[in-house]
């Protein structure tokens, strides 16, 4: 039997009007995710990972942003054509979505009990009291102690890690199907990354729910997703389950980013970067996007934009030479 | 917090000894005397010395101030001008300037938040620009000239008196004709005290509530699937208040300065006429009276502006 998709992301574009021109954030993005499965969106800033999770909440500030081609299915229907009263029914409730900044994602002036009440409030039809029970409960879940005390603290009044626990708490109050989680732990120290993480990961399974994972850090990427989609300048270069991409990647760009991660058993003098530069997005080569960087570039890849190839089973490279790639 | 309290209570008396110290050697050092402006240039040097032993004008500055600040509490200073007690001549008048400029306030508050929200929310849009054009206007136009301008269109228009605080003759009057009168009569100066406070408030809110709704919460707020109106006045508007709320005590040096201009164009029986008049005839003891009960209005002012800061912000409440 074949599962169907939760989500279902077809041809997503956005566009950024600026000054100095248009700014392709996101073109011609897709990919599924399945009920209960961790997709990682990969890439460096400014690749459109922010962008394409941001998208599907359709929460791209307007103007300057605007989604200018594709379709969302979630469950069947299609979010980008939803009316605006209909999306804030999904927004918290059946799609939640947690932020970078722990510090400045939450409300400085309202309780973190507040916050979340407000959230369960909204979607639910229970009075007060029960809000406040299942704001109690949330905490707890997500492991602040004392949670019955924590309730009526305000952001400030925690660290960074209780915030985006908080901030968690909040999202996954109304038990959500799909979890948007925009590099989660990137603002946090290192041990309480770890700490974050494995949180996600088990309230994930507890849940049930279908997480995208955005983030920069390939080291989360292992450690948690189950699918890879790997960003650059706006469109997905590779993607495929974890294994093969860790095992065989397909795309010099993917390489790049794996062997620019620092080894400490190796003894080496430098980092391995990749060379150049990200390009300006307003003003993208031609061809293969990735090709003014590529080792592998051959004058093919000017021509025109690579397909994608599909490698083996769900595994795809956008790149002419992926057979002789890596 | 108590602790906190007591501190700045002792800042504040250290600041208003401190103001009334300069401007008692600004206003004695000025030009012009008391005595010179009253009496005639050809009377005798022994009149004007008799004078200035009066008025203690022959002792050291300092011995005048200490003089003066001794006086005003034990209640035996008195107007040069007039003989009367200062305290008096500024009693029967101070409640009419603090309604005039409790109006002035309560105009600005209640017109310049939601003029500068509504500015936010339609930002470059007709509507803002013209809030943008009215607010430069109403900064740059002189109040002075304004006033003139809208007491005769008014005057020719309804046909009715404006200056003063009521009509003269108000014997067959109802009660209700006498409020009536009283409210028209508070009409044009408050609205004209208001304007340059409406202009800055509206523009400080409007760039306040820019700023919030680029915050990260906002977004927060949204993604939780909030209907855009919470978002805006509950998540965005609280935090966009914050430095608004200060705002309140910068308002007050500037309402009482309008107030002395206000009242002597409007012959508003208040204190800011009394102390331009205390002003060119060099009645010290009034003008440096007046002065200070500004001083304390104003200091009095920030000091309601930090209690509500800490009210208003959780942050600063906590620390």
């Amino acid at each position: 039997m074949i599962k169907k998709p939760l989500l279902e992301i077809r041809s997503l574009t956005t566009h950024f009007l600026t000054e100095d021109g248009v700014v392709r954030a996101v073109e011609d993005v897709s990919f599924d995710i399945f009920p209960g499965e961790i997709v990682s969106l990969v890439g460096e800033s400014g690749c459109g990972k922010s962008v394409t999770g941001l998208s599907i909440l359709k929460l791209i500030p307007s103007p300057p942003g605007q989604i200018v081609n594709g379709e969302v299915f979630f469950e069947g229907r299609n979010l980008l054509a939803l009316e605006e009263r209909e999306m804030e029914r999904v927004r918290g409730n059946e799609i939640s979505m947690i932020f970078q900044e722990p510090m400045t994602s939450l409300n400085p002036v309202f309780t973190i009990g507040n916050q979340i009440m407000e959230a369960i409030e909204l979607h639910q039809k229970i009075d007060k009291k029960e809000a406040r029970q299942r704001a109690i409960e949330m905490l707890d879940r997500v492991r602040i102690p004392s949670p019955e005390v924590r309730i009526d603290s305000y952001p400030h009044q925690l660290s960074g890690g209780m915030r985006q626990r908080a901030m968690i708490a909040m999202a996954l109050s109304c038990q959500p199907r799909l979890l948007i989680a925009d590099e989660p732990t990137t603002a946090l120290d290192v041990t309480i990354q770890a700490q974050v993480l494995r949180l996600l990961k088990e309230i994930q399974r507890e849940m049930g729910m279908a997480v995208i994972l955005i983030t920069h850090d390939l080291g989360v990427v292992a450690e948690i997703a189950d699918r890879v989609a790997v960003m650059y300048a706006g469109r997905i270069v590779e993607s495929g389950p974890i294994e093969s991409i860790f095992g065989q990647m397909r795309h010099p760009y993917t390489r790049g980013l794996l062997e620019s991660i620092p080894q400490l058993e190796e003894k080496k003098k430098r980092l391995n970067a990749i060379p150049g530069q990200v390009p300006n997005p307003t003003d993208l080569p031609a061809g293969c996007k990735f090709h003014p960087r590529c080792s592998l570039r051959i004058d093919e890849c000017q021509k025109g934009e690579p397909p994608l190839f599909q490698v083996q089973g769900n595994h795809y490279s956008r790149c002419l030479r992926w057979k002789e790639c890596c | 917090m108590a602790r906190y309290l007591v501190r700045r209570l002792l800042y504040t008396l250290i600041t208003l000894v401190g103001i009334s110290i300069i401007s008692w050697v600004i206003i004695t050092q000025a030009p012009g005397s008391p005595i010179a402006i009253t009496l005639d240039p050809k009377v005798s040097p022994k009149i004007v010395e008799q004078m200035e032993k009066n008025y203690d004008l022959d002792k050291p500055i300092y011995q005048q101030y200490f003089l003066w600040l001794k006086r005003l509490f034990t209640g035996n200073l008195y107007s040069f001008k007039d003989g009367r007690p200062v305290l008096d001549k500024i009693g029967e008048r101070i409640w009419n300037t603090l309604l005039l400029n409790f109006v002035s306030i309560l105009i600005i508050f209640s017109l310049a938040i939601p003029l500068g929200i509504f500015s936010a929310r339609k930002q470059y849009t007709f509507f803002d620009n013209l809030g943008t054009f009215g607010a430069y206007l109403g900064i740059s136009i002189p109040s002075f000239w304004l006033a003139y301008l809208l007491i005769l269109g008014t005057v020719k228009l309804f046909g009715y008196p404006v200056l003063g605080m009521r009509s003269f003759v108000t014997e067959e009057f109802s009660s209700l004709e006498i409020v009536m009168d009283r409210l028209w009569h508070l009409m044009l100066p408050s609205i004209i005290l208001a304007i340059g406070g409406i202009a800055a408030l509206s523009r400080y809110t409007r760039s306040s509530m820019l700023e919030v709704i680029r915050q990260d919460y906002v977004r927060t707020a949204k993604a939780k699937g909030l209907p855009e109106e919470t978002v805006y006045y509950k998540h965005a508007l609280r935090n966009a208040l914050l430095p608004i709320v200060t705002l309140f005590g910068f308002l007050i040096p500037g309402l009482i300065g309008g107030s002395i201009i206000m009242e002597t164009v409007f012959s508003w029986p208040g204190i800011g006429r009394l102390a331009y008049q205390a002003v060119l005839a060099r009645d010290y003891p009034v003008v440096m009276t007046i002065n200070t009960i500004s001083a304390v209005l104003v200091l009095i002012g920030n000091f309601t502006a930090d209690m509500l800061y800490a009210i208003v912000d959780p942050r600063i409440r906590y620390q």
